[in-house]
Formats: C-alpha cells, sequence, structure tokens
C-alpha cells in the first residue's frame, strides 16, 4: 500500500476506524482482561471467570431494563428500590406468613412488575418527564420496603429458595442461567420483533413514529413494566444470595445499570443501542469490581476509578464513532 | 490575487473538501460580485451548503484560498465571519423560542454596560432597526410568538444588522407565502442598492429568475459554470444541474379514473371549515393555497394526527373511522407529511427499518420478525422508487434530501396505501429527483391508487394534478380541472386569485 494514493489512505483509515467503532467496546474490555491477567495470573483461572459471570447477573438483568428506557428517551431510578422492594415482599410473605417460595417470587416479581407499569403509564399518558417520575417513586417503593418490614432484616431458611443462587445445572451455576436466558430473550425482543423497532422508532424520533402508526403509549407502558420485572428477578437472585430479606439494599445500583447500558453504546439521545453492547458493558463493570479486588485497590479509590473509567470508554467510543454524527 | 480583484467581493479558488472518503467538493471556485444577487444552483449533495459552511468557517478547506474584500480571507466560526463582514440565513431556522427578538438579534454580540447587559439601550437599538424594516412587532416580542415567516424575516433583519458585506440566504423562501416571498424580495432588492451581496439559495428556479442576477451551477461537488442569468434558459441550467436534459419536469399520465375511493363530507377542525370533497382511483387531486390556510391541518386530521370537530369520511363506501394514525394505516390511508425531518425519518436508524416501520405488522412470523422478507421488500420498493443508497443498512441521516424523501414516500409504498396523501412531496428536493417522484406519482395513480397531493408550488400542483381544489381562510373556494389547466383557460394567476380569496 505504499503507494496508495491519499484518498486510499483515508479510506483505509476510516475502515479501521469503522472496525473499531463497532467493536471498540470489545476491545477495551479485552485489554482489561490482559492488563488484569497480568497483575494477578489467578483472574483467569476458570472458577473466577465463573464467579465474575454469576456476579453480574444482577446487574445485567438491571442494566438490560435501563437500556430499553434509555433507548425510548427515558430513565428508570426505581431499579435499586425495586430490589429492597422485592425482597422484602418475598421475606415477609416467605418467612412471616409462610407461603411457599414460588408463591413469594410471583408476588415480589408481580409488585415490582406492577411498579413499572404504573411508572409507564404517568410517563406516557401524563407526559410526566421520566427522571422526575422514577426519582419520585424510587422514593415511594423504598418507603414501602421499611413500611412491611418494620425496617428489620429477616432470614430466609428456604433451601429451594437460597439454591437459586448457589445451585447449578449441568455444571453452569443458576444464575448465569438465568442471565443467559433472559439475554436471549431480550436479544429477540429488541433486534427480532415488532416491539423492539417500536421502541427504537419512539426513541429516534417519537413525532415520527405516531405518524408511521406506533403506539407511543404501549411502548413507552411496555419498556418500564419490562424494566419492573426483570428488577424483579434481579432481586429474587440477590435475596437467594444473601439469605436475608432487608428494605436498605440495592442503593446506588441504577448507576452500575446505566454505566453498564451507556458502556454498551445505548444512547441518551435515544433510539441507538444494541443488546450484545449491553452484554459487554456487564461485562466491563463486573470486571472493574472484580478485578479491582484482586489487584487489591483499596475500595475507597474503586469508585473513583470506576467512574474515570467509564468516562474514558465513552470517550473512546465516541472518538471512534466521530464519522457517524 | 488575480487581477480583478477590485471587481469582486469574494473570490474563492481551488477550494476541495473531504468528508472520510467522501470528496464534498472538488477544486471548485466561486466569484462574487458587490451588489448583486449571485445564485448557486445543483442538487442536494452537490457540494453548495458545504461550500457555504467553509465560507462563514463551519468547515475547513482540505485546499484552496479565498479573498473577501480585497483581503485573503478564512473564518474560524461564523461570529468570525461575521466580524468580517460575511453572514448567513441558515435553512433550518434555529430560533431560541424563548428569546425576545431583540435578544435574538444581538445574540452573541450583547450590549454590555461592563459585565452587565444593558437590555433597554438593546431594546431601543431594535426597535430602530424594525422600524426601518417596517417590522409591526415590539423589540420585546418573543421569538416564539412570531408566525413562522416573520422568525425568517427577523433572521434576516439580524444579518442585514451586523452590517454585512454579503449575506448567505439558504432556501430563505422555503417556508414563506407568496405576500412573504414578495416582501423578502423588497428587502433584498433595497440591500442591493446598498452594494450588499446577496449568495441566494434555492431550488426554485421562477424566484431565482425573478431576484437573482447571476448563477453558479454545482454538480457532484464539482463548479459547472457562471452565468449572468438573462444569458441561460430554464433548461440550460437543469442540463447543467442534473448534467442531462429533463425531457419533461411534470411527467404526468394520464389515466383512466375509477370509483370514488375516499370521500369527505363537511369536515370541520382547528383551521378548516366544512370541507368536502371526493378522490377517485387513479387521480392525483391538488390542493392549492397559501401557507397556513388549513391544508395541511385538514390532511393531519384526515389522517388522525389531530382531532376532527365534526364531518363523515367514508372509504371505499365504508364510513372510514379513525383514532390514530395507526387506525388510518390498517384501513390503508397514508400520509406523507410535509416536514420530513419531525414527522418523517428517525435519522440514526437504517434505510430499512425506516422503510418497513409502518408495515411491520404484516412482516410478522409468530412474534417473530421475517427479517429476510423485510429486507427483500425493502430493496424491491428501494429500486422501484429509484433510492441512491450504497446499503439499506446505511442511517437515513447519510442520505441527501431527496433520497430522504424517497425513503418517506417508499415506507408508505411499502404500506400498500389506498389513499396517498402526500403534503408537499418535493419540498427540499432537488430538480433531478422531483421529475422522479412525479414520475412515481403517476405511476402509482395509474395502479389504481387515489393521491392527494398538497403543494405550495403552483407549477406543482397544475402540472401534476387531475384536478385541483383551491383553499382559502380554511375553506375550499375554487376547483379547476386539468382540462382547463392545459387548455390555459386557467393559469396560475386565477389560481393565485382564488387562494386569495379575490375570485
Amino acid at each position: 500500500m505504499a503507494s496508495s494514493s491519499r484518498t486510499g489512505q483515508i479510506s483505509r483509515q476510516d475502515r479501521i476506524r469503522s472496525l473499531l467503532g463497532q467493536y471498540g467496546i470489545g476491545i477495551v474490555l479485552i485489554i482489561m482482561m490482559i492488563v488484569i491477567a497480568i497483575m494477578e495470573p489467578r483472574f483467569m483461572t476458570p472458577g473466577n471467570i465463573i464467579n465474575v459471570a454469576t456476579q453480574i447477573s444482577i446487574n445485567g438483568l438491571l442494566c438490560y431494563g435501563l437500556c430499553l428506557c434509555i433507548t425510548t428517551g427515558g430513565i428508570d431510578l426505581t431499579v435499586g428500590a425495586q430490589l429492597a422492594l422485592t425482597s422484602c415482599i418475598i421475606g415477609q410473605t416467605m418467612s412471616v406468613l409462610g407461603w411457599p417460595a414460588i408463591l413469594s417470587i410471583l408476588a415480589g416479581v408481580g409488585v415490582a412488575t406492577l411498579f413499572g407499569f404504573i411508572d409507564g403509564v404517568l410517563i406516557a399518558k401524563f407526559n410526566m418527564f421520566p427522571f422526575v417520575v422514577t426519582l419520585s417513586m424510587q422514593l415511594v417503593i423504598r418507603g414501602l420496603s421499611q413500611v412491611i418490614t418494620g425496617g428489620r432484616a429477616v432470614m430466609l431458611t428456604n433451601d429451594w429458595f437460597t439454591g437459586i443462587y448457589s445451585s447449578k445445572l449441568a455444571g453452569i451455576p443458576m444464575p448465569i442461567i438465568i442471565f443467559a436466558v433472559v439475554t436471549v430473550i431480550m436479544y429477540l425482543m429488541l433486534h427480532w420483533t415488532k416491539f423492539g423497532r417500536y421502541i427504537f422508532a419512539v426513541g429516534g424520533n417519537v413525532n415520527a413514529a405516531i405518524a408511521a402508526g406506533v403506539s407511543r403509549f404501549w411502548v413507552i407502558v411496555g419498556v418500564y413494566t419490562i424494566s419492573g420485572v426483570l428488577a424483579g428477578l434481579a432481586s429474587m437472585i440477590y435475596t437467594s444470595k444473601t439469605g436475608s430479606a432487608q428494605s436498605n439494599i440495592g442503593i446506588g445500583y441504577e448507576t452500575d445499570a446505566i454505566a453498564a447500558a451507556v458502556l454498551g453504546g445505548t444512547s441518551f439521545a435515544g433510539g441507538i443501542a444494541t443488546i450484545p453492547g449491553c452484554v459487554l458493558g456487564i461485562f466491563i463493570i463486573g470486571l472493574i469490581y472484580n478485578g479491582m479486588n484482586m489487584i487489591g485497590v483499596s475500595s475507597y479509590y474503586q469508585s473513583i476509578v470506576k467512574g474515570l473509567i467509564i468516562i474514558g470508554a465513552v470517550m473512546l467510543d465516541m472518538v471512534m464513532n466521530k464519522n457517524k454524527h | 490575487m488575480s487581477e480583478q480583484g477590485r471587481e469582486y467581493i469574494l473570490e474563492c479558488e481551488g477550494i476541495s473538501k473531504a468528508f472520510g472518503g467522501t470528496q464534498a467538493l472538488k477544486n471548485v471556485q466561486l466569484h462574487v460580485k458587490p451588489g448583486e444577487v449571485h445564485a448557486l444552483l445543483g442538487e442536494n449533495g452537490a457540494g453548495k451548503s458545504t461550500l457555504m459552511k467553509i465560507v462563514i468557517g463551519l468547515y475547513k478547506q482540505d485546499s484552496g484560498t479565498m479573498v473577501f474584500d480585497g483581503k485573503p480571507y478564512q473564518a474560524r466560526g461564523p461570529v468570525d465571519a461575521i466580524k468580517s463582514g460575511i453572514s448567513m440565513i441558515h435553512q433550518e431556522l434555529n430560533p431560541e423560542p424563548h428569546l425576545t427578538i431583540a435578544e435574538s438579534i444581538f445574540l452573541k454580540r450583547e450590549d454590555h454596560n461592563g459585565i452587565f447587559l444593558n437590555k433597554r439601550r438593546q431594546n431601543e437599538r431594535t426597535q430602530k432597526i424594525l422600524d426601518e424594516f417596517g417590522f409591526p412587532y415590539p423589540a420585546t416580542t418573543l421569538i416564539r410568538d412570531l408566525k413562522l415567516a416573520d422568525v425568517q424575516m427577523v433572521e434576516i433583519i439580524r444579518a442585514v444588522s451586523t452590517n454585512a458585506k454579503m449575506i448567505i440566504m439558504d432556501e430563505p423562501t422555503s417556508s414563506l407565502d407568496a405576500q412573504e416571498t414578495e416582501h423578502l424580495f423588497r428587502v433584498i432588492r433595497d440591500l442591493k442598492k446598498q452594494g450588499v451581496a446577496i449568495i441566494y439559495i434555492s431550488h426554485r428556479m421562477a424566484e431565482i429568475y425573478e431576484i437573482c442576477d447571476t448563477v453558479s451551477v454545482f454538480r457532484d461537488g464539482q463548479f459547472i459554470g457562471s452565468s449572468a442569468l438573462k444569458d441561460v434558459t430554464n433548461d440550460d441550467l437543469i442540463a447543467m444541474m442534473v448534467g442531462r436534459r429533463v425531457e419533461n419536469q411534470f411527467p404526468k399520465v394520464d389515466c383512466p379514473i375509477g370509483d370514488v375511493v375516499f370521500k369527505a363530507e363537511h369536515l370541520s377542525g382547528k383551521g378548516f371549515e366544512d370541507i368536502s370533497f371526493e378522490v377517485h382511483a387513479g387521480e392525483i387531486l391538488g390542493f392549492s393555497g397559501l401557507v397556513g390556510s388549513g391544508r395541511s391541518e385538514t390532511m393531519r386530521a384526515i389522517f388522525g394526527m389531530d382531532p376532527l370537530e365534526s364531518g363523515k369520511m367514508y372509504l371505499n363506501g365504508k364510513e372510514f373511522k379513525r383514532k390514530n394514525p395507526g387506525d388510518s394505516i390498517s384501513q390503508g390511508v397514508c400520509m406523507v407529511n410535509e416536514d420530513r425531518k419531525n414527522f418523517g425519518l428517525c435519522l440514526f436508524r437504517s434505510i430499512r427499518e425506516n422503510t418497513s416501520l409502518p408495515s411491520l405488522p404484516e412482516h410478522q412470523k409468530g412474534v417473530l420478525l421475517n427479517q429476510a422478507r423485510e429486507k427483500r421488500e425493502v430493496e424491491e420498493v428501494s429500486r422501484t422508487l429509484l433510492l441512491k443508497a450504497a446499503s439499506i443498512e446505511h442511517n437515513a441521516f447519510s442520505l441527501s434530501g431527496g433520497n430522504q424523501q424517497k425513503v418517506v414516500i417508499a415506507k408508505w409504498i411499502m404500506a400498500g396505501p389506498k389513499l396517498l396523501i402526500m403534503d408537499e412531496p418535493t419540498r427540499g428536493v432537488d430538480v433531478g429527483a422531483k421529475a422522479e417522484i412525479y414520475t412515481l406519482m403517476s405511476k402509482f395513480a395509474a395502479e389504481g391508487m387515489a393521491i392527494i397531493m398538497v403543494s405550495s408550488e403552483l407549477p406543482e400542483v397544475m402540472g401534476m394534478s387531475d384536478r385541483v381544489l383551491v383553499y382559502h381562510e380554511g375553506r375550499i373556494n375554487g376547483e379547476f380541472f386539468r382540462k382547463e389547466i392545459i387548455s390555459g383557460e386557467v393559469t396560475q394567476e386565477v389560481i393565485l386569485s382564488s387562494a386569495f380569496g379575490v375570485a
């Protein structure tokens, strides 16, 4: 290519840039893995990789909900509080009222779904700002979980229930299986259904979507309801992991979920997101925690490093995708 | 500098600019004299806008030089350009709706007393300028309370008030009606007398002939030629622009007109009253009238974007009821909105997704989409519409205005309408693509579709319609037939007087 013309070089540069743009976040992930693996050889052991995958399932489920809401041009700040409320409902019904585990789970996830639905109706029907609606609802939900528990933690001793986190199927921990199944469902929903296209259309240009016959109401209500379901499922895994139901869990969890979605290319401008991107984002957030713990970064610094890595990764992504805009 | 340095106010020589691998401008030139109105002509994507953005410093050229007012010139940005004496009025007005006229006119060059704004003096100065222009609003009026045409006027006043030696106007009349356009032309003639050079970008040939002195034509990023307008014919210019002769600007094919497809009875709503009409299979029904006379409002209400206060509609003999556009689309009534950017496309989604959006319910296989069939059908309709795009997976954003409009039309054709309402179907579309869109309209009508075309361009309405209904202040004020138009019985003047309510 030494004799290539100026324009030839430009187009080659462009090609490389566009390749980097498509897989930029994946490259960030790989670089992170290599750096951590060099600094701490234990990192790349199968045991630790499975460990990371198990840990990320909770943030992963929340991230998909956030991804959908952000893609319609909104946000769901309730997911952390939803985690607490579902946990408390499961704890109270199972330990105090003695309900069977499966019924408790249905009740807990059902209530989270209902709150997601209410968020969606408030946003879609009354044109309220998603930020304001979910910021306020988050207080309501958190408060409710304190009311029903009286602020006390409840221990869960049901073996079947705690087994949700610790049991394995064909050698794979259950949380990974749940996460994988949800990932496949979300992928098909966003990229292979009418509903997914409508989400992109409403987020991309709501007027054009309505003019093309899309019901803004059902798309908005749909995504917040799904976010509710996923927060409920995440709470089930979380509660099973800790074996106790508490009203003060999940604080700040929306931050990690948003971070993962944004790292994965979900645009706050609306209308742009991919599920494979989110998966990468979820893994990066998971690795930041796991890797820093293994390298021995003090927890005081972890949050600072996390923030800087997110800004850096998003900036890198923007530089690489500069030509798209 | 050339020997003619004193003759020209702006000289651009050898300007080239590439975006990534696309060469947007190839070694182009432009020479503008003081006190002349200089038209820039070319299809969308020909490079006119890129060149102007280089002139006002929004882009930096890869090579080439500029001389402005006898001095080497290179703007670092629009504010810098204004300081040098070049102002630009953009096609897409970007008014800050919450500002007053005075704040808007003095934006980024506010009147200061030390660090504080001197609002009173700013208002007084603005009022003086407004009075000079005979602009009938106080300087403290909010931009959002103005009509679109008045917002345009404010932009022009702002450009003039900077004491610009040259003003660039990008499609300044696209949102103006005939009267307002006439007013703008008076302003332009005044500016000319003061020696201000105007660069005038427009797709409307009649206007160019009326107001411009010189024309420079661009095609595919290249400078094709420059000439005094009195020396070139319309056909010459179109041939220069598209690189070939467009045989017939309005390729209307007469086809047999069938049964009534859609019938409106006594429709009333916001902006229109007691509207009744029928449109038949194979018919192109034109709606003419001034901007704001209620044509678009009627169409939006029929399509279900706005409520209808009273009246009944029938589709193929059965009563047509709709709560929202979705209901209309599923019954076969589709509408190309006049506002492509806001109601037409999701610019950052692919051509494929944009095209199939209204037809998705028909592409479901169980819960999932049959994407292979979707892709096939989008490719097919894109071919029918002669869409120029490397791939249907590219973003709609990457297309020129004419091709974006084709995507909008493609999505409604794919939905298979019985009645297709087209509101300003060729707004912001270049000559070549215009002719293609007209050909397609004829083709769809011949296939039995009923087409309603709302248009503010008289030649278009007269050239394409089987029948023309003229609006005046929310009511239908005239009906004209194609044979009357062809025979010359009905002229532009007749339709205009009907639109103005004189006839």
